[in-house]
């Protein structure tokens, strides 16, 4: 009875680089965009509950891929980083490189220090007061952190969908153009759309979680795209060009001009979609729930 | 303090650990010199040294509920601020008004608004009203010894009923005591030194089912009224111009009105109250 008593280092890092790398690319593909007005989020995610997308403060954002129990311990951790330490110091004083650091931190350690690396992969964005002042952060499996400023894409066949968005992406775009280059990126891989027999195919709102970061919303920009709004974004994606565009954009953002009197640190009150957790409160809460219930998105959980 | 280092070295351990949604729980496993109930209290009475705040209205109307404050902090027998905001929204649905130990209440008020909007991120919900309302019991137990040295803190609190029953007011207020015990309110209600003042105004003015613009004028009246016994409370100041402050919260959410719509109806108030009179 021997066990092989040594391993390189090299050899280690390259197992748990490889292990991590493989639970990665088994899920679905989430693209982080840059628009006009703020951050764009979407993901491939079936489930209107498990969310892959969230809001981080008042200015910051989170989106990951890999395995859904460990990016939620993570998001946990970021939103009490950011609200203590907005807490104790000032809201302002909440930055993205704070919590983009704290993570690559952990993820570092935890990819050196313990058998297991986690499988995720994340993006930290911050929207600034310009188009020039965004911030795009990627965080790896092994804590190796990217500060990128058109896009991000990441998990499932990222490579094909960078691709794509790197030929039909142009800084300052409408968020309705936006979103359909994304979608159309997303869609172009997804096994959702090559089930239905072609990649022309456009991903149904079902399928998607948007959100975005707009920086005209005072305080807490993050609002989620659901339902009614989602809809009227991606119905009206077809490309008809400019004058089409602006209208489902400005209907999905009415509320951005604030009423005086604005509740100091709250989203947009007129907006009942408001502050990412209010969507219980829209008349048609456009969720099905455990639609592709479990962990990520129904992708295989890769350890059962 | 633990948060400090978690830049440096990644998330400390408890940042990582079970979730729990409550802000004020996380804060009192990792930093709990930032939590207003957990300091050493002073061993005497220092109710005279600090600042404090006064009275507070809320009314229900058919849409929803109003709260307004006046705009004075007294200090013993002097005036410490006459501009100080007593109301606040608590989160997009609730407001919170406050009476008591300014320092200390407000610090209260914004650990409250920081443990909704937490909640809010991390289970993807808005918490329920009588959760908000139950929440802030707590934190106002746990301020009971400070109370006994007469730094007491009762809030007001208020807030539209997302799930109220079909039929039933969708407006709620909620009132404490230094204890933290909690009473739901009809229809109207007061705290702070002129509160008895204001609650007998109210008695007389308000009703069921009035409008949301009857009702703002019910409130701020109610607060003139107060203003006219308690020496605590402010009346409508035209010198400077600051008028109370009234919050709304409907179904569109909580907004503060604006100060040129309170001053047209404190304005109207003074000018009719000085008809009334005509003594002069």
């Amino acid at each position: 009875m021997t066990m092989p008593y040594y391993a390189s280092a090299e050899q280690v890092m390259r197992d748990r680089s490889e292990y991590a790398r493989k639970g990665i690319s088994r899920g679905r593909s989430v693209a982080v965009l840059t628009y006009a007005d703020g951050v764009l989020f979407i993901a491939e995610n079936p489930s209107a509950t498990l969310h892959k997308v969230s809001e981080l403060y008042d200015r910051i954002g989170f989106a990951a891929v890999g395995r859904y129990s460990e990016f939620e311990s993570l998001r946990v951790a970021g939103v009490r980083l950011a609200d203590v330490r907005g807490y104790s110091y000032n809201r302002r004083d909440v930055t993205g490189r704070i919590i983009a650091n704290a993570y690559a931190q952990t993820l570092g350690a935890v990819f050196t220090e313990q058998m297991k690396p986690f499988e995720v992969e994340l993006c930290v964005a911050e929207v600034g007061d310009g188009p020039d002042s965004d911030q795009l952060y990627r965080l790896t499996f092994d804590g190796s952190i990217v500060d990128e400023s058109d896009f991000v894409v990441m998990g499932g066949q990222a490579e094909a969908v960078t691709s794509h968005l790197r030929q039909h992406f142009t800084a300052g775009m409408p968020l309705a153009d936006a979103l359909r280059v994304g979608v159309q990126a997303l869609s172009a891989v997804s096994p959702v759309t090559a089930a239905n027999g072609g990649a022309h195919d456009q991903l149904p709102a079902t399928q998607l979680e948007v959100a975005v970061l707009d920086r005209r919303r005072p305080k807490r920009t993050f609002r989620r795209v659901v339902g009614a709004a989602l809809a009227a974004l991606l119905s009206d994606e077809q490309p008809t060009g400019a004058e089409a565009a602006p209208a489902p954009a400005a209907a999905a953002h009415t509320p951005s001009a604030p009423a005086p009197g604005t509740p100091a640190g709250l989203g947009d009150p007129s907006a009942v979609d408001t502050a990412g957790g209010t969507e219980q409160a829209s008349a048609q809460p456009d969720t099905q729930d455990g639609v592709g219930g479990g962990t990520d998105g129904g992708t295989p959980d890769p350890e059962q | 303090m633990t948060e400090t280092s978690a830049g440096r070295s990644g998330f400390p351990p408890a940042y990582l650990d079970r979730v729990g949604s409550s802000f004020t729980d996380f804060l009192g496993t990792t930093a709990p010199d930032l939590l207003p109930g957990r300091r050493t209290l002073p061993a005497l009475p220092v109710g005279e040294l600090a600042p404090h705040a006064t009275t507070i209205v809320a009314a229900t109307f058919d849409g929803g509920v109003l709260m307004g404050g006046d705009r004075r902090a007294t200090m013993g027998n002097l005036i410490s601020s006459r501009d100080i905001e007593k109301v606040y929204a608590a989160d997009s649905w609730s407001v919170i008004g406050i009476a008591g130990a300014a320092g200390i209440a407000i610090e209260m008020v914004r650990l409250y608004q920081v443990e909704l909007e937490h909640y809010e991120k991390i289970e993807g919900l808005t918490m329920s009203l009588d959760g908000k309302a139950n929440r802030l019991a707590a934190m106002i137990r746990g301020n009971l010894g400070a109370a006994m040295q007469g730094l007491a803190v009762v809030p007001l609190f208020a807030g539209y009923d997302l799930d109220a029953a079909e039929g039933a007011s969708p407006g709620r207020i909620f009132s404490y005591d230094v204890t933290g015990g909690n009473y739901e309110e009809r229809g109207y209600a007061s705290v702070g030194s002129g509160s008895l003042f204001a609650r007998n105004s109210l008695k007389k003015t308000w009703r069921p089912g009035l409008s949301a613009d009857a009702a703002t004028r019910t409130l701020v009246e109610a607060l003139y009224d107060a203003a006219d016994d308690d020496s605590a409370t402010g009346g409508p100041d035209t010198v400077r111009r600051l008028y109370p402050i009234v919050y709304r919260v409907d179904a569109e959410g909580a907004v503060r009105l604006p100060d040129d719509e309170v001053a047209a109806v404190a304005t109207t108030i003074v000018a009719e109250r000085s008809a009334a009179d005509g003594q002069g």
